[in-house]
């Protein structure tokens, strides 16, 4: 919403404000301005002058020579334009004056300063004005000269200040309303926002035509059949048009808003828009079928030509506005192009009306027409303003003399809203703010905003406009904004001591966070949804369950269509935007939600589960995936054993470089891990070797152990054995491990695998492994004989597995 | 012998007085004490002195076998002196050459502004916990006071699942989940992604993370609202920060307020950071709605409460002076490492 400083005050004549006060105090008071244009920023020494006699230039066939009369002085200006003559009142600029910019239109930061001098050899000691020049345009101005001096009306009082005259000491604010308020979108709205936030009186205006001709029921029927879709409709109506420009007041009212003006009638629709919130149509009786008016649901599939000459598509949700034979506008959207206003127009209709807000703004929409007046309409209006702001618009008519009044008014209303009534409460205000303002303080915000108070009943009523204010929590706000929230004391909540604390997951993520990060991984963030097309990156199956996937119905593009359900397709995009970026190495973690459904499509809620996924590329191997796997797990306190199984099953994974992590003896599968497919890795771009493994962080929740034991650092030395076996390829370490770990026993502390060989010394698809084992007792030094009949007993188990010492 | 004894002192003391290295002390020290050396041959001779003098001439042998291991341990001691500091000065290293460096991982800068969070709210006394992403309707909106069709619900600002179900636009949803426990008094802050139907730009991205916050129990005021902001602008952009509580509105707070903070690059002066304005807006806020309590079976007679929303990329951004909030999601090392 924008309103200019000017039109705001002609409803609290009494505000001073400078213009930076008026907008800190409008944004402390809750009416927030974006900005301010100010009109006389750049302009300075500009008065009105009259020329007394003009001269052509000795040496310049172009330049002009005048002799300028500014009141109190007469001053020689030489000037290029063509268009002064004797007797012309213009805007002059005195020396070391200011304009804002050139006659061509283009503004100067800070304006220009205009300096006595000379043109080819004659002393020039100012220069006049064009509106360019003034910092304005022919549109705001009409009746500006075009590529010339603006030649000023004949009231324009010479050596005054010519600033002043054209009502550019001012300023356009542009505020920012928020949806509740709708009755801001006024100056009507702004100007009593501005007197209760300045605490002055607020001077709103009662309409009323002096003068009317004949009977508006004589002329006119109106119906409305969706009285569900409009709540009210006006009308009035004018008859011997007279169309001209606007007097100058208006034209520069108009301006101020930014408007430009055109003619009395239509500068008077958007005068009365603009003052009062209320959008009004305008149309040619002559042109209404039967001089009837029916409001009422279109058809599905009727077509309708609106004003700016596109043919529309209705559908029966669209409410329009007909007359006895066809539609003639679409009711607070645009009106038809037969029905419009045209410059032989002898009588007009003029129609104020109340739409509901909702079925008007997603008629527009389906209609991909968002108007001036469908952006007021769809905020849901007033009702009660539809008839003061017709009866505005005729009073102008009437004032600007640009027609007759035809008397009466057509006011189809028949549920009125009537004004709500709230329990005026102090205390209630105090207590709920926090604040001690006295009873009479807090009474005196209320009449500025039109809010009525009865002492006898203690109850305020409240206008209709505000249709934000409901329930007493209401009133507090108006209380606090005005009190202003600054002057409101700045206080900690005095109840009980309570303990703060982050909840289990979030204490689980940030040990997982730790780890990552001391194994030199990065926190990535992606985005929650992704492609389909992921899953066929990804070479997984038809029936994957990855690709039970949840879609959104309305997305911003297929790549961002389906709520992800693993981490994978995120990591090998991000692993991509690094190697594509000559990264040499990337190490990225991320911990977030996948979004598995429980049935498609959706009918509950999905299984978001906390995710961890981790990758890398450019230094290391699967073991280092391996290895950080573990140790998150490990730092997790999670006792139970872990199972590496390779089943190759994992469709995007190295077939034989991969593996499922599980959990329970195998029973409960908690993550994986692998060498990326080369294949996938190529089709995201990476070309190389890439690892990702992902786990199930919010299993783990449960099984993670923070609780830390003491075990006993030992007493006795340790005895270590080295032993090195040979054994089919196909044979997994885990294999010999077990063995190890089994007969072992107590006395086995750990074990180690320090070399892995393969090679023609042990023979084809043989290979070696050479393991480090550690023997200890709590209570004693080992000796050999304590650790040779465990270690006969290992050899004996691995040789049932046809696994040899290597000799 | 004594005059024996004497000669091999006088010679051995000599000798290793002139010794210069320790391989030839260590020779010296077998050609005297060594099992072969001139000391054992001189104990060997002991047998022929006569039986009456052999205490004497023993404790000779011994004194003198003593006096030689004391000089060879002061050399041996001395030199073991020089050859260290000799070593030492051939050690000196250039300490301006860097340092090595472990490569470890780094944080997100999300992650880290929110950790900065959660600590000042844990500090004050909040819980942190989380909600559903995917959510239904009526969390994010209707028990928001937010009805249908209302202009927030258009679906060019929310993505839908279909009618019932969609992706949380605000954490906001969390607070009617919290309350609806039935537990009083509540003090809860809960981070967590939000979407909105944004086109990937500089300033907007169609996911998100905000953190809310929501107090409710008997006699919260707004002025406990202020206080509380206040003290988190302070500890979390700095001790000299001010803020400034302009109304607002959102459906499920009255009263509502923006909160401003005074610009931490120029302490309110203006400047090219807060755009020459000394204020930076970081948060929205406001009392619960009664109806909102109401709602979910508070009664809002007895119990107030106070929410607040803020956005922790915003924060983020803020902070960290990152200029396109598209590098959060791109995830480059070289912007990573920064943090």
């Amino acid at each position: 919403m924008n309103a200019s400083l000017s039109w705001i005050k002609a409803y609290v004549p009494d505000l001073t404000a400078g213009y930076q006060e008026f907008r800190d105090a409008m944004t402390l008071s809750g009416t927030k301005v974006e900005g301010f244009t100010q009109f006389d920023k750049d302009l300075d020494k500009i008065v009105i002058g009259q020329i007394d006699k003009i001269e052509k230039h000795p040496d310049a066939d172009k330049l002009l020579i005048c002799q300028v009369n500014l009141g109190d002085e007469n001053v020689q200006i030489v000037t290029g334009a063509s268009n002064v003559f004797e007797g012309a009142k213009i805007p002059v600029v005195k020396d070391g004056g200011k304009v804002a910019g050139g006659h061509d239109g283009k503004m100067t930061e800070g304006g220009i300063t205009i300096k006595a001098g000379k043109l080819r050899g004659i002393d020039s000691y100012g220069m006049m004005c064009s509106i360019e020049e003034l910092g304005s345009t022919r549109e705001m101005y009409p009746d500006a000269a075009e590529n010339g001096i603006y030649i000023l009306p004949d009231d324009a009082e010479i050596g005054a200040d010519a600033i002043e005259y054209l009502g550019l000491h001012d300023a356009n604010y542009e505020f920012e309303i928020t949806s509740n308020r709708v009755d801001c979108y006024s100056v009507l709205g702004i100007a009593r926002e501005a007197a209760a936030t300045f605490r002055l009186p607020f001077h709103g205006i009662e309409p009323k035509i002096e003068k009317t001709i004949e009977d508006i029921h004589d002329y006119l029927e109106v119906e409305v059949e969706d009285p569900d879709l409009c709540p009210r409709y006006t009308c009035m109506m004018v008859k011997n048009i007279r169309l001209a420009p606007s007097p100058m007041w208006l034209q520069r009212r108009l301006a101020s808003n930014g408007i430009r003006p055109i003619n009395n009638v239509v500068d008077i629709t958007n005068y009365v828009m603009e003052e009062f919130g209320q959008p009004m149509h305008a149309f040619d009786y002559d042109t209404i079928h039967g001089h009837k008016i029916i409001v009422k649901r279109a058809n599905d599939g009727d077509l309708f030509v609106t004003l700016d000459g596109q043919e529309r598509k209705l559908d029966k949700d669209i409410l329009m506005i007909n007359d006895a034979e066809r539609p003639i506008g679409i009711a607070g959207i645009m009106g038809g192009e037969d029905s419009k206003i045209t410059d032989d127009v002898q009588t007009l209709v003029f129609e104020s009306a109340c739409f509901d807000g909702t079925n008007n703004r997603l008629s527009a929409k389906r209609l991909g027409m968002r108007t001036d007046a469908s952006g007021k309409y769809e905020k849901g209006l007033d009702p009660n303003n539809a008839l003061p702001a017709l009866i505005r618009a005729c009073q102008l008519i009437e004032e600007l003399d640009a027609g007759d009044v035809v008397g009466g008014t057509i006011d189809i209303y028949p549920d009125p809203v009537e004004e709500k009534q709230i329990l005026f409460d102090p205390e209630r205000i105090n207590a709920y703010l926090g604040t001690d303002i006295d009873e009479e303080t807090q009474l005196s915000f209320f009449p500025p905003l039109e809010i009525k108070y009865d002492p006898s009943t203690r109850m305020l009523t409240i206008p209709t406009f505000r249709q934000d204010l409901l329930r007493g929590a209401d009133i507090a706000e108006e209380v606090a904004r005005f009190y202003g929230y600054d002057n409101i004391p700045s206080t900690l909540p005095d109840s009980e001591e309570m303990s703060g604390r982050l909840t289990r997951g979030f204490v689980v993520q940030n040990k997982i966070r730790e780890t990552m990060r001391a194994y030199g991984y990065s926190e990535a963030m992606t985005f929650s949804f992704e492609s389909p097309k992921v899953f066929d990156k990804l070479h997984l199956v038809a029936d994957d369950p990855h690709r039970n996937a949840i879609t959104i119905s309305n997305p911003l593009g297929e790549d961002y269509s389906i709520m992800r359900t693993s981490l994978i397709n995120g990591m090998l995009t991000s692993l991509a935007i690094n190697y594509n970026r000559r990264n040499k190495t990337a190490a990225l973690y991320e911990l977030s939600n996948i979004y598995l459904p429980k049935a498609l499509p959706l009918t509950e809620l999905p299984d978001e589960r906390m995710t961890l996924c981790f990758g890398f590329y450019g230094d290391g191997d699967f073991f280092d995936l391996k290895g950080t796997m573990e140790e998150v797990l490990t730092r997790l306190g999670l006792k139970m054993s872990r199972d590496y199984v390779a089943d190759g099953s994992i469709a995007f994974l190295h077939p034989g470089r991969q593996a499922k992590v599980m959990i329970k003896g195998g029973r409960e599968q908690i993550g994986y891990l692998g060498e990326v497919h080369p294949q996938v890795s190529k089709t995201y771009g990476i070309n190389g070797k890439a690892y990702v493994a992902q786990v199930d962080a919010q299993a783990l929740y449960e099984y993670a152990n923070f609780d830390k034991k003491y075990k006993e650092i030992p007493k006795y030395p340790a005895v270590t054995r080295d032993l090195s076996m040979v054994m089919d390829k196909s044979i997994p370490a885990g294999e010999i491990e077990n063995v190890i770990a089994k007969c072992g026993g107590k006395l086995i502390e750990s074990y180690s695998l320090f070399d892995v060989y393969e090679g023609e010394r042990i023979g084809e698809n043989k290979k070696s492994l050479a393991y480090n084992l550690v023997f200890r007792a709590k209570d004693r030094t080992l000796e050999d004989k304590d650790v040779n009949p465990v270690i006969d007993k290992i050899i004996e188990k691995l040789k049932e597995k046809n696994i040899e010492l290597r000799s | 012998m004594k005059e024996k004894l004497a000669k091999i002192r006088q010679e051995a003391i000599e000798k290793i007085k002139n010794v210069s290295s320790m391989e030839s002390l260590n020779e010296l020290k077998v050609a005297y004490l060594g099992k072969k050396g001139q000391m054992t041959e001189v104990l060997k001779g002991m047998k022929d002195v006569d039986a009456s003098e052999r205490p004497l001439i023993g404790q000779m042998v011994n004194d003198t076998r003593n006096e030689i291991e004391n000089c060879f341990e002061e050399m041996r001691s001395s030199l073991e002196s020089a050859i260290l500091e000799a070593r030492l000065k051939t050690e000196v290293i250039d300490v301006t050459l860097p340092g090595k460096a472990k490569d470890l991982g780094h944080e997100h800068p999300c992650s880290l502004i929110l950790s900065e969070v959660e600590d000042i709210f844990i500090g004050m006394g909040y819980e942190v916990v989380s909600g559903p992403e995917v959510e239904y309707d009526y969390y994010n909106f209707e028990a928001l006071n937010i009805p249908a069709n209302h202009p927030a619900k258009d679906e060019q600002d929310t993505f839908y699942i279909n009618n019932d179900i969609l992706l949380r636009t605000q954490t906001s949803s969390v607070q009617i989940h919290q309350m609806e426990k039935g537990v009083l008094p509540i003090r809860m802050i809960a981070p967590g992604r939000v979407f909105r139907a944004d086109e990937v730009d500089a300033t907007h991205s169609p996911c998100f993370h905000q953190i809310e916050g929501l107090v409710v129990d008997k006699g919260i005021t707004f002025a406990d609202l202020k206080g509380t902001l206040d003290e988190f602008a302070k500890r979390f952009f700095g001790p000299d920060t001010r803020t400034k509580f302009r109304p607002h509105h959102f459906p499920f707070t009255e009263p509502s307020a923006e909160v401003d903070v005074s610009c931490f690059k120029c302490g309110g002066k203006g400047c090219r950071f807060c755009k020459g304005e000394g204020w930076i807006e970081i948060l929205g806020c406001g009392m619960v709605h009664p109806h909102v309590l109401e709602m979910v079976g508070i009664d809002p007679n007895e119990y107030s409460g106070f929410a607040f929303g803020m956005g922790l990329e915003r924060l983020t951004l803020l902070k960290c002076e990152i200029d396109d909030m598209r590098l959060l999601y791109e995830n480059d090392s070289r912007f990573l490492k920064q943090f």
